[in-house]
C-alpha cells in the first residue's frame, strides 16, 4: 500500500514538476511567461501551500500570515547585509525567523479556536505592521523598505572574497530566469515535504483536528502540540516565502505584513481548494496573474487586440470590456471569487474533480463498460 | 480636567461609531451564523447615499457660453444651480440639510441592497463553512466598492453639515468648567443618533413580539421553526435592518470623514474586531466593547502616553482584543460555542 | 515520515527532467547578452512604461498623472498640438518619436505600494521590453522602483515623490526626480508663514507617522525656527487614519497658536476638514487668530478636503493657474484632451517623459550612460516651472516653488486654491550631500 503510494506520488510530482519547468514555455501565450511574475509564482505558491497545511489540513483560519512572510523578508534582507549575499544562509535565517515568530503568536492564539483564534493572528499581525512601519524603524526602514547598500558589512563575503552588489548563488545572478528556476526547486520540495506530511500519521491527526477536535480530546488525543507544531510548519514556509522575495528582489517593506496581504492568501487557498495539494498553488497563481497581468490592459491596448472586428462592434466590445481590466482589475478578481465559491464551494480543484468525474461517467455510459459496473459499497 | 472631559467624549464619539457599525455585523452573526465581511461596503454605499442626495440636491444646468472661454480655449460652459432656482427657500433648505435628509434616501436603497443581498446571495449561504461565506462576502464587497469606483472616482468627496451645526458648541458653561471646551455640533448629533439607533434596535429586540421571535430564533432555530413559525421570512427583516443601521451610521459619518469607496475597507477588520471582543453574536456585547475601545483608543493617543510608550496608540485596539480574547475565551458577553468549531 | 521509499531509478529520471530544464535558461539568456544596453530597441519604435497607482486610495492621482503621460507621449510623436513642445527651450525634440523612432508606451497599476510597483515595473521591462520606467504617487513606490530600476540598468524618471530621501539617502544614478521635496517646502513655505501671521507664534505640528511625515515635519520646525517660531508640540499619528478627534482635542487648550498638518493624501483631508470641525480656526490663542498650515498640497487631495481648504496656506509644485507660456500651452492641449485642468501629479509626468525623450535626442543614443550624461546639469525652460537646473549632484530638480492659498470663494472644484506666491530656486538651494546616500555607477546592463 505504502509503495503503491508512493510511487502515485512521485508520478504526480514528476508531473509537476514538468509542468512548472516548463513555464516559460506555456506561459509565454498568456503573456506571463517573463521571471519576474514566474518567481511570483512560485513564491505565493510556497506560502499558499504552507498556509494550506494549517488552513486546509487542521482547519484553523488565520489572518496574519503575512506578518510571518514580512519578518522572513527583513530576516533574508539582513542576512544579504550583514553575513553575505548567498541566498542559502539568507533562506535558512528566515524560515527560523519565521518559525520562531509563528512559535510565539502560536503559544497565545492557539489558546482559542475559531473565529477567535482569527482575530488572535490578526491583531497580532496589525500589531507587527504598525510597529514595522513606525517604531521599528532601525530595523525595517519604515514605509520605504529596507534595502541594500554597498556599504553593508557582509562579513562572509569580505571573507571569501565574493564580490557582487545583488544577490547571487555562488555567482548566479537570481534576477531573471535562475532565480525562476531556484524558486522552482524550493517549491517542489515544499511541495514534495507538504504531499508526504499529508500522507504521514502527522498529517492524519491534522486532518483529525480539522473534522472533530471535541471528538479527538475525549478520545485521550492532545491535540495542542500537533496544531502547534502545523502553525509553526507554515510559519516556516511563511517565512520561506519572504525570505525568496527578498531573493529574486532584495527589499522589504511594511506592507507585507498588511491584513490586506494575509487576506490573499487566505483568498489563494480557497480559491485553488482548501485542503487539496495542488490548488493553494492554482489559486496563487490565478491572483498573481490577475494583479500583474489585467491590471496592465489599456484602453489602447484593448483596441489593439479587438482591432480585427469592424469599427462599431470594436468599440463596443472595448466598451464593454474595459471596466474589467486596467483599473477595473480588482472587479474581475471579486466576480471571479465570487462565482467560483458560489459554483464551486471546493474551489478550482473541485471543479476538475467534477469535470474528471463527468468525462468518466459518460466514457462508463459506453454498453460495454456499463457490464463492469460494480453495485456501490 | 478639560483634557479629561474632551478625550472621554472623543472616546464616546468613536464609540459610537464603532458600536454601531459591529451591531449590524454582530446582528447578521448572531442570527443569520453569516460573517458578512460586505458589511464594511455596506457602510461605504451608505456615505455615498449622503452625496448623491447633495448632488440631487444641486442639479446644475449646463449651458455653453460661445462668448467665455475655458482656460483651454473651448467655449465656458457656465452651470446654474436649478433646484434652489425652482423651490426658492425650500431649495437652499434642501442643499442646506442634504446630509439629514440623506438619511430619508439611504433607508429606502439599504432595505434594497439588503433584501436583495440577503435573497440573492446570502440565503444560500447559510449552511456553507464560514471560510467561505468570508470569500463570497468579500468578493461582493470588491464588486460593490469597485461599482463605486468607477462611477464616482478614486478621490474622497466632501460632503458638509449643515451650516448651523458646522461649527462647534462651548460646554464649558454648562459642565460648569473654567476652561473653554470646544466640541463639533456634529459630533454631539452623531453621538446622540449613535445612542438612539442603538436604543431602537435593542427596543425592538426586546420588547416587540416580532423582535422576540428573531431571538428565539437566535437560541434555537430549529424549534422555532417546528412551531410553524417562517423564521426565514423574519431573518430577511434582520438582514435589512443590519443593512440599514450601516448605511444610516455611513450617511451620519460622511460629514467627518469625507466619503471615498474604500471607506468599508478601512472599518471592516475594526468592526471584527469590536464584535469578537464584544463576543460573537452579543449586540450589549459590541455596543460594549465599541464604546471601550474607543474611550482606550482615545487615552492612549494623548501625547503624554506615547511619550513613554511610543506608538501605543496605533496597537492599543489590538492588545485590547488580545487581552480580553485571553482572559475571556468569548470576548466579554460572547455566549459557548458560538463561532469556536 | 519515510523517505527509503523513493525509488531510485525514479528519482534519477526526475532529476534529469529538471536538470534539463534548468539547462533551458541559457537559450533565452544567451540573446540577450548581445544587446548593447538594457532593452535595446531595435525597430522602428521605443516603449516606455508608466508605473502608476490605478487602484487605492492614490487612483485618481495615478490615473491624471497616466493622462499626462498619454499626452506626452502624443505630442513626442507629433500628434496634437505640442502642448509645452513649443515653449520648451533647451529642447532639441522635432516631434517625430525619439530618435526617429515612434515612442509607444504600456502602463500597469503600481497601487502606489513598493512590491506592487516593482512587480509592475518588472513587467515592462522584462515582458514588454520598456527602455525605461516612469512615475510615482508615493515615495515609498517611487524609492522602490527607482532602485529596481538602477539594478536593472533602466532609466527611472520619478513622478510624484515629495520625501527628501528619493534624491536625498536613497538617490541612484540612474533616477532622476522633477518634483520637488519636503525640504523645498519647508524653506519656501516659513518665510511666507511668518511674513503673514507675525513672528511669534507657537506651532503644534500633528505629523503622519512614517517617512515622508517626519521628514515634512522637521524641515518645516526647522525652518520656522530659525525664524523665531516656538515649537509647542510634535504629536505623532498612524498613517491612514480617518478620525483625528483625539490628537486635535489636546491643541486648543495647549498654549500653541498655530496648528502644522503634516500629513498627505485622504490623511490630510481628514485631519484639515476636523480641525476646521473642531472650530480650530474661528478660536483666539495668545491674543492672535488660530491658524492652520497645511505645508505640502496636492491639488486633488484640496478637493476631498472642500471648504476647509478654504484660506489655508500651503506649497505645490505647479498650478495651472500660472501664467507662463509652457503651462497655458500645457493646460490648453491637456483641458481639450481630457475636459478638464491638469493637476500637478499630470504635469509632473508629462515633463518627465519629455525630459527623458529630449536627453535621448541630445545624447543621440537610449543608452543609460548616455541619457544619464545628458541630464546631468541640464538647464531648461519653459515647462511651467521658470529655469530649472537638473542637479548633476543628486538628480533633482531646481526650480521655483509655489506658495498656494485656498480660494475663498470658488467657481468650480477646480478653483479651489490659488498662487499666493512664486518662491525663487535660490531659496530653497541646498547642499547636494545633505542627506547622504550615494548615487554609485550608472547601470546599463540587464
Amino acid at each position: 500500500m505504502t509503495f503503491y503510494k508512493t510511487r502515485k506520488d512521485l508520478l504526480y510530482l514528476a508531473i509537476f514538476a514538468l509542468v512548472i519547468v516548463a513555464m516559460p514555455l506555456w506561459l509565454k501565450p498568456f503573456g506571463a511567461g517573463y521571471p519576474d511574475l514566474m518567481q511570483r509564482f512560485m513564491i505565493f505558491g510556497v506560502f499558499a501551500i504552507g498556509f494550506n497545511i494549517l488552513f486546509g489540513m487542521t482547519g484553523y483560519l488565520s489572518f496574519g500570515h503575512a506578518a510571518f512572510l514580512g519578518a522572513g523578508s527583513y530576516a533574508a534582507v539582513w542576512s544579504f547585509k550583514l553575513l553575505s549575499l548567498n541566498p542559502i544562509p539568507a533562506l535558512l535565517f528566515a524560515m527560523v525567523v519565521g518559525g520562531v515568530f509563528a512559535a510565539l503568536v502560536g503559544v497565545v492564539s492557539l489558546r482559542r479556536s475559531g473565529i477567535y483564534f482569527s482575530i488572535l493572528t490578526l491583531a497580532f499581525a496589525q500589531m507587527s505592521y504598525s510597529l514595522a512601519y513606525s517604531v521599528l524603524m532601525p530595523i525595517t526602514h519604515g514605509d520605504s523598505g529596507l534595502q541594500l547598500a554597498n556599504t553593508d558589512p557582509r562579513v562572509l563575503d569580505r571573507l571569501f572574497g565574493a564580490d557582487g552588489t545583488l544577490p547571487n548563488l555562488f555567482g548566479l545572478s537570481m534576477h531573471g530566469m535562475y532565480g525562476f528556476y531556484f524558486c522552482a526547486l524550493i517549491l517542489l520540495a515544499c511541495f514534495y515535504f507538504s504531499m508526504r506530511l499529508d500522507n504521514s500519521p502527522f498529517g492524519m491527526a491534522l486532518r483529525a483536528i480539522k473534522s472533530n477536535q471535541t471528538r479527538m480530546s475525549y478520545t485521550g488525543f492532545n491535540t495542542k502540540p500537533y496544531a502547534r507544531t502545523a502553525f509553526i510548519i507554515s510559519g516556516m514556509y511563511a517565512g520561506l516565502a519572504g525570505g525568496m522575495l527578498a531573493v529574486t528582489d532584495p527589499l522589504a517593506g511594511a506592507e507585507r505584513m498588511q491584513w490586506t496581504a494575509s487576506g490573499e492568501v487566505v483568498l489563494m487557498t480557497i480559491l485553488g481548494g482548501a485542503g487539496t495539494l495542488l490548488g493553494p498553488f492554482i489559486g496563487a497563481v490565478i491572483i498573481k496573474y490577475f494583479e500583474n497581468i489585467f491590471s496592465a490592459f489599456s484602453d489602447a491596448k484593448l483596441n489593439e487586440i479587438f482591432a480585427f472586428l469592424p469599427d462599431g462592434l470594436q468599440d463596443f466590445i472595448v466598451m464593454i470590456v474595459s471596466p474589467f481590466v486596467g483599473e477595473g482589475w480588482h472587479l474581475t478578481l471579486g466576480i471571479m471569487f465570487m462565482l467560483i465559491v458560489i459554483f464551486l464551494p471546493g474551489g478550482i480543484m473541485e471543479g476538475c474533480r467534477r469535470v474528471m468525474k463527468n468525462l468518466r461517467r459518460r466514457s462508463s455510459e459506453h454498453p460495454t463498460r456499463r457490464s463492469q459496473l460494480k453495485p456501490a459499497e | 480636567m478639560d483634557w479629561l472631559i474632551l478625550q472621554f467624549l472623543n472616546g464616546l464619539d468613536k464609540g459610537g461609531a464603532y458600536a454601531l457599525i459591529a451591531l449590524g455585523l454582530t446582528l447578521v452573526f448572531g442570527t443569520l451564523g453569516v460573517v458578512n465581511f460586505a458589511h464594511g461596503a455596506l457602510f461605504m454605499i451608505g456615505a455615498f447615499c449622503a452625496v448623491v442626495f447633495s448632488r440631487l440636491v444641486r442639479l446644475e444646468t449646463v449651458t455653453v457660453d460661445p462668448e467665455r472661454l475655458s482656460p483651454w480655449g473651448t467655449p465656458l460652459e457656465v452651470r446654474t444651480p436649478v433646484v434652489e432656482l425652482w423651490l426658492g427657500d425650500f431649495g437652499t433648505f434642501l442643499v442646506q440639510y442634504s446630509v439629514p435628509l440623506a438619511i430619508l434616501l439611504a433607508i429606502p436603497v439599504m432595505l434594497l441592497i439588503g433584501w436583495a443581498m440577503e435573497r440573492g446571495l446570502i440565503r444560500h449561504f447559510y449552511k456553507r463553512t464560514h471560510a467561505e461565506q468570508i470569500l463570497v462576502t468579500f468578493g461582493l464587497a470588491i464588486v460593490l466598492q469597485e461599482i463605486v469606483k468607477a462611477s464616482f472616482g478614486a478621490n474622497a468627496i466632501p460632503v458638509y453639515a449643515p451650516p448651523a451645526v458646522s461649527s462647534s458648541l462651548n460646554l464649558s458653561a454648562s459642565l460648569g468648567i473654567g476652561t473653554d471646551i470646544f466640541y463639533p455640533w456634529w459630533r454631539l448629533i452623531y453621538l446622540g443618533s449613535a445612542l438612539l439607533i442603538i436604543g431602537l434596535v435593542i427596543a425592538f429586540l426586546q420588547f416587540t413580539t416580532y423582535g422576540m421571535v428573531i431571538r428565539a430564533g437566535m437560541e434555537d432555530r430549529q424549534t422555532v421553526g417546528f412551531l410553524g413559525i417562517n423564521i426565514q421570512k423574519r431573518f430577511t427583516v434582520v438582514f435589512g435592518i443590519a443593512a440599514v443601521v450601516a448605511g444610516v451610521a455611513g450617511v451620519l459619518y460622511s460629514p467627518i470623514v469625507s466619503p471615498n469607496y474604500h471607506l468599508g475597507m478601512d472599518f471592516l477588520v475594526l468592526s471584527f474586531v469590536v464584535v469578537v471582543v464584544g463576543g460573537m453574536g452579543s449586540i450589549p456585547g459590541a455596543v460594549l466593547a465599541g464604546f471601550l475601545l474607543g474611550i482606550v483608543e482615545s487615552f492612549a493617543s494623548m501625547a503624554a502616553v506615547t511619550r513613554v510608550l511610543p506608538a501605543i496608540d496605533q496597537v492599543i485596539l489590538y492588545v485590547v482584543a488580545i487581552i480580553v480574547l485571553l482572559t475571556l475565551p468569548r470576548g466579554l458577553m460572547g455566549r459557548k460555542g458560538v463561532m469556536e468549531g | 515520515m519515510n523517505f527509503r521509499n523513493v525509488d531510485r531509478r525514479r528519482f534519477l529520471k526526475t532529476t534529469a527532467i529538471a536538470g534539463a530544464g534548468l539547462a533551458m535558461p541559457t537559450i533565452f539568456t544567451s540573446a540577450s547578452r548581445a544587446q548593447e544596453f538594457c532593452n535595446m530597441p531595435t525597430g522602428g519604435s521605443v516603449t516606455f512604461g508608466f508605473s502608476v497607482p490605478l487602484s487605492g486610495p492614490y487612483g485618481d492621482e495615478g490615473a491624471d498623472q497616466l493622462r499626462g503621460y498619454e499626452l506626452a507621449v502624443q505630442h513626442l510623436n507629433g500628434e496634437g498640438d505640442g502642448g509645452m513642445l513649443n515653449t520648451f527651450k533647451g529642447s532639441v525634440l522635432k516631434g517625430n518619436g525619439v530618435l526617429g523612432k515612434k515612442v509607444e508606451f504600456v502602463s500597469g497599476d503600481s497601487q502606489a505600494l513598493a512590491d506592487a510597483g516593482r512587480a509592475t515595473s518588472n513587467r515592462m521591462i522584462e515582458r514588454d521590453g520598456a527602455i525605461m520606467v516612469t512615475g510615482s504617487v508615493s515615495s515609498a513606490e517611487a524609492i522602490a522602483v527607482q532602485s529596481l530600476c538602477s539594478d536593472k540598468g533602466i532609466i527611472y524618471m520619478a513622478g510624484l515623490t515629495h520625501s527628501n530621501d528619493t534624491t536625498g539617502k536613497d538617490k541612484r544614478r540612474n533616477g532622476f526626480r522633477h518634483f520637488f521635496n519636503a525640504y523645498m517646502s519647508g524653506q519656501a513655505l516659513a518665510p511666507v508663514i511668518v511674513d503673514a501671521y507675525g513672528a511669534d507664534r507657537r506651532a503644534y505640528h500633528i505629523t503622519a507617522d512614517y517617512n515622508w511625515g517626519w521628514s515634512q515635519e522637521e524641515s518645516i520646525v526647522e525652518a520656522t525656527e530659525s525664524l523665531g517660531w516656538e515649537t509647542a508640540e510634535r504629536v505623532l499619528t498612524p498613517l491612514g487614519t480617518s478620525d483625528y478627534s483625539q490628537w486635535l482635542t489636546p491643541v486648543a487648550n495647549s498654549g500653541a497658536d498655530v496648528l502644522v498638518l503634516n500629513h498627505y493624501g485622504n490623511d490630510m483631508a481628514n485631519a484639515l476638514t476636523q480641525a476646521v470641525q473642531f472650530g480650530l480656526r474661528e478660536r483666539q490663542a495668545n491674543g492672535k487668530n488660530f491658524e492652520i498650515v497645511v505645508p505640502m498640497f496636492s491639488d486633488l487631495n484640496a478637493q476631498a478636503a472642500g471648504d476647509a481648504v478654504k484660506d489655508i496656506l500651503g506649497t505645490a509644485n505647479w498650478m495651472w493657474k500660472l501664467e507662463d507660456e509652457g503651462t497655458q500651452a500645457f493646460v490648453r492641449s491637456f483641458g481639450q484632451a481630457y475636459g478638464h485642468p491638469p493637476s500637478q501629479s499630470a504635469h509632473t509626468g508629462y515633463v518627465q517623459a519629455l525630459l527623458y525623450a529630449n536627453a535621448c535626442e541630445r545624447a543621440g543614443t537610449f543608452n543609460p550612460e548616455g541619457v544619464v550624461e545628458a541630464l546631468e546639469d541640464f538647464e531648461f525652460d519653459g515647462l511651467g516651472d521658470g529655469p530649472t537646473l537638473y542637479r548633476g549632484g543628486d538628480h533633482q530638480c531646481f526650480k521655483q516653488v509655489l506658495v498656494v492659498k485656498g480660494n475663498e470663494d470658488p467657481e468650480d472644484r477646480f478653483d479651489i486654491q490659488d498662487v499666493f506666491q512664486v518662491v525663487d530656486s535660490e531659496q530653497i538651494l541646498y547642499e547636494d550631500d545633505k542627506w547622504g546616500g550615494e548615487l554609485g555607477p550608472i547601470r546599463s546592463q540587464c
